[in-house]
């Protein structure tokens, strides 16, 4: 077989010292009357070469953002991803050991954790981050369980418009703790503050904000803190850690959890995942926090070292007491990020940041400039951007696969959405390709 | 020991190139308010690629990996991880697809997904599938929210429990316990298995499900599981089976024949994508018919040669992942198995439990064996002997990566005294299983002539003996917070 390396012989000569004579004297404990008789009904067995023609088939079967100019975004990204990550990544040393429970081994993935920890509290403005949640919807859920656990509300108030698919999943992940979910929108998708200052109450277990919101706008953070502030609530900031080179941080505007989907920072688009949940908070609490934490300490001979920490949160000892059940998480992401978040540095962090939102502004202008295209809104955005169309988002995305771009997301195609082609900027963009992309919106009829 | 990036940081390095910027400044309101501008430090690292590559280069090699040797963590399935898992991947059509790609534009990719659901429910005998949950806990929560929508749909609102034997993944409980149940424990028996006199008196109209793992946490299959089955039932509870160990049973046995109403599987483990230092996994559910309505959506559907995005099930739970799971991990998984067929996956299951058998029956002189019975495919032995000689278990187990193996699961389960769960899957060949033994034998010699040596260890890794408590006592987990 493929990759069992014993033969039939030593397979007979190793049941011959375990003392059996056959393999099935090893598995008498499974009833008779439930065991196999037949094989199971699989696809047949292929060779690596087949495998590997098979799987291309099926990948060319998908359009791209290589072979399709992107302009998607809505969680996630077509930013550039420098060499060196996937160098790095692809290590057997980093990608096929396990957690890093036995420290004395594993100081290279500890060491990482702790970089990447300390990035991300750099990038957030806040004190603590753990070491990678599943994705940005799992991890908005996290924030909503942890300001659950710290003042025993269940209800929760969302201002402005967050990602549809994170709103599904912290619905389905809170459902079993009844908690209540409700929204507060004004007509340009951005939060109704009046509305929002007129329901929260001693009640309420935290705010949510997106920020950018769903449609790439800056939300008023600074007056949703307030907001929530005035009462026990908890800021939870859901944010683009991309975003943050340039944008005003969740410290700064005095957030209390701030979560994201860490996938532009050098993970690929994947269809969605392995992506990478980011959660960090302020040193109040850190004995809330899901997810591992990898530490400072000493070895024996008294040198500097990293370890697994704050343990005591965990599923492994607390059961059913524990902050999360998480477990396996993203380690490998964790690593990906960290080594972009390096090799981009304070500079280029800021510099791609810049180049995003330049982009996205010239394209926007140049939308504008379209006979019956406009903006959604006129306030400030970051990368993204909802317009509206003369014709059917429905059709401009249908001609423009045709015409090789990926045109961005039809938006009335999610249920109490505003209607609109929702289009992403990333500093991938061209002049070149924008002006080509608004000729080819000027075309569709 | 290498440096912290922070601590080669050179003000105006830089390991980047960007293009020029290449459109023009454009000034009519659309620019970001000064508010809303980020005003404190940006505290990243400056440091060439060169000095990036050596970083994280010397950081690798800190590290024990499968490729580096044996690495026997019980319930965790460290097998190896064929390479060109990796390379259909990152094939284009799946690495840069995006997951607003409509469904027509993405076929491949839900064909692929499609298959894998299929293959994963051959697998199982069960007739619905879910592949979001990106994670083993990730599984169990999804699984056990079906459950609870299944009992609410029906209008049966007391059932508020779920009976976990005490020998669980800790990720068992805190699943459940998420999911909005109380949890209860069932006691072990003294061969490992569930004590059933146990679990039958707490089968009642309040009982969810149980969650079980067979084959279970000290390596045993559950013999009496049909009797287990008929109990949860008979009460009108749902039978949850952890699949961290499926393993064990490829061809052998399906949870859908041993009555289980949903199982999660862990491809990570079972179908050998890589581990990542910490995921990311994947953790498919696959449920019986009755179970089928709750699954998170979309549901991925066949209709001729189209694939869909079923999103209109109005029974779902919704979603637990934000786009489609870790699909990445899912390519990787479709590719072993493909390389496999159904031979291929019993060949898996049968070599792995001998190979576990074989290694047990090395070390049964030498190490008490709390369960003296034929293992599936991992064990677990007991350092109560050494322990009476004044070495515990961790310390064997550091003293096991002096001689260039990984240690094995330890103080898991907590219903063995100084447990090690070692699993050494179907990827080794009796030669490493030997060197492996020889070193657990080893190591029970110095216990008796030298423990010294065995409780200074390790000594030959990059790192001495970590003071586990120190971290905890003395918190810094960022470069920029407390030091």
């Amino acid at each position: 077989m493929a990759f069992v390396p014993n033969t039939d012989n030593e397979q007979k000569e190793m049941l011959t010292a375990i003392g059996v004579s056959s393999f099935e004297e090893l598995i008498t404990n499974i009833p008779e009357e439930i065991r196999l008789k037949t094989p199971l009904d699989m696809y047949n067995r292929l060779s690596e070469l087949e495998v590997l023609q098979l799987l291309e088939k099926y990948s060319k079967d998908n359009i791209t953002s290589s072979s399709h100019i992107c302009f998607m975004g809505g969680g996630a990204y077509d930013h550039f991803i420098p060499s060196v990550i996937g160098m790095i990544t692809s290590r057997s040393e980093f990608k096929t050991a396990y957690t890093p429970y036995q420290a004395e081994v594993s100081q290279g993935t500890l060491q990482a954790m702790y970089e990447f920890q300390s990035m991300i509290c750099a990038l957030t403005g806040m004190d603590v981050s753990n070491a990678s949640l599943y994705d940005g919807g799992t991890a908005l859920a996290e924030a909503c369980l942890m300001a659950n656990a710290h003042n025993r509300n269940i209800e929760f108030l969302i201002a402005g418009t967050i990602n549809p698919y994170n709103y599904e999943v912290i619905k389905t992940m809170c459902v079993g703790r009844k908690f209540t979910f409700k929204t507060f929108i004004s007509d340009d998708g951005t939060c109704d503050l009046e509305a929002l200052k007129n329901a929260i109450n001693e009640k309420t277990s935290a705010v949510i904000v997106q920020h950018p919101n769903f449609y790439g706008n800056l939300e008023e953070v600074e007056e949703i803190e307030k907001i929530t502030h005035s009462t026990k609530a908890l800021l939870i900031a859901s944010s683009c850690p991309f975003s943050l080179g340039l944008l005003k941080t969740p410290g700064e505007y005095n957030a209390d959890i701030v979560v994201g989907e860490g996938q532009p920072l050098g993970i690929p688009l994947s269809n969605g995942g392995p992506y990478l949940g980011i959660f960090a908070t302020k040193n109040e609490f850190v004995r809330k926090l899901p997810g591992r934490l990898s530490g400072v300490t000493q070895d024996s001979e008294g040198r500097r070292c990293y370890v697994l920490t704050l343990q005591t949160r965990e599923q492994q000892i607390k059961r059913e007491k524990a902050t999360s059940n998480i477990c396996t998480n993203q380690g490998l992401y964790m690593l990906t990020a960290t080594v972009y978040l390096e090799t981009m540095g304070k500079q280029g962090i800021q510099e791609v940041a810049e180049q995003s939102n330049k982009k996205a502004i010239y394209l926007a202008s140049e939308i504008c400039k379209i006979p019956g295209f406009s903006l959604m809104n006129n306030k400030p955005f970051f990368r993204e951007f909802l317009v509206n169309t003369s014709v059917e988002p429905s059709r401009i995305v249908s001609e423009g696969y045709k015409l090789g771009f990926l045109p961005g997301i039809d938006t009335s195609t999610i249920d109490g959405y505003n209607k609109g082609l929702l289009v992403a900027v990333t500093e991938k963009r061209t002049k070149e390709e924008m002006d080509e992309f608004v000729n080819f919106l000027k075309s569709v009829k | 020991m290498e440096k912290l990036i922070f601590e080669k940081s050179r003000p105006g390095r830089k390991g980047y190139t960007l293009p020029k910027l290449d459109v023009p400044e454009i000034k009519n309101g659309m620019e970001i308010p000064e508010k809303f501008l980020r005003q404190i430090d940006l505290p990243l690292p400056e440091v060439s690629e060169n000095e990036i590559s050596r970083h994280f280069v010397r950081l690798s090699q800190l590290n024990y990996s499968i490729e580096q040797g044996l690495y026997p963590l019980g319930s965790c399935t460290m097998k190896y991880n064929p390479k060109i898992n990796e390379v259909t991947a990152s094939l284009d059509g799946f690495a840069n697809l995006h997951p607003w790609t409509p469904a027509e534009h993405q076929q491949g990719a839900l064909k692929l997904m499609y298959e894998l659901g299929e293959e994963l429910k051959a697998v199982t005998g069960l007739q619905g599938v879910s592949l979001q949950p990106a994670a083993g806990s990730h599984g169990e929560f999804t699984g056990i929210l079906t459950f609870r929508a299944y009992h609410l749909d029906r209008g049966d609102v007391k059932r508020t429990k779920i009976l976990i034997p005490d020998s669980a993944h800790g990720t068992n409980p805190a699943s459940a316990a998420i999911a909005g149940f109380e949890i209860v424990n069932i006691k072990s028996n003294e061969f490992g298995r569930v004590d059933i006199e146990d679990l039958a008196k707490h089968c009642g109209e309040d009982v969810a499900g149980f969650m079980l793992t067979n084959p279970n946490t000290v390596g045993i299959f559950e013999k009496e599981i049909l009797e287990i089955g008929k109990l949860i039932h008979g009460c009108g509870g749902l039978m949850y089976m952890d699949g961290a160990n499926l393993n064990a049973l490829l061809g052998i046995v399906r949870p859908a024949d041993m009555t289980f109403d949903c199982v999660h599987i862990n491809l990570h483990k079972t179908f050998s994508t890589p581990h990542g230092g910490g995921g990311p996994g994947a953790g498919p559910i696959c449920v019986s018919e009755k179970l089928i309505p709750f699954l998170p959506r979309p549901q991925i559907t066949k209709e001729g040669n189209k694939y869909k995005m079923n999103m209109d099930l109005p029974k779902s739970i919704g979603k637990v992942h934000t786009y489609f799971g870790n699909f990445g991990i899912l390519v990787r998984a479709y590719t072993y198995i493909r390389m496999h067929g159904a031979e291929g996956v019993r060949a898996i299951s049968e070599n792995a439990i001998i190979n576990a058998n074989y290694l047990l029956a090395k070390l049964k002189g030498e190490f008490k064996v709390p369960y003296d019975e034929r293992c599936m495919h991992e064990f677990v032995i007991s350092g109560d002997y050494q322990k009476e000689l004044g070495v515990s278990t961790k310390d064997m187990a550091k003293r096991l990566l002096d001689y260039g193996f990984h240690a094995p699961t330890i103080y898991f389960p907590a219903i063995v005294h100084e447990s090690m769960l070692i699993e050494p899957t179907e990827t080794e060949a009796v030669e490493n299983l030997d060197s492996m033994a020889d070193a657990f034998l080893a190591i029970a010699k110095e216990v008796r002539e030298n423990p010294a040596i065995v409780l200074g260890a390790p000594s030959t890794t990059p790192i001495t003996r970590v003071d586990d408590a120190l971290a905890a006592r003395n918190l810094n987990i960022s470069y920029f917070g407390k030091r």
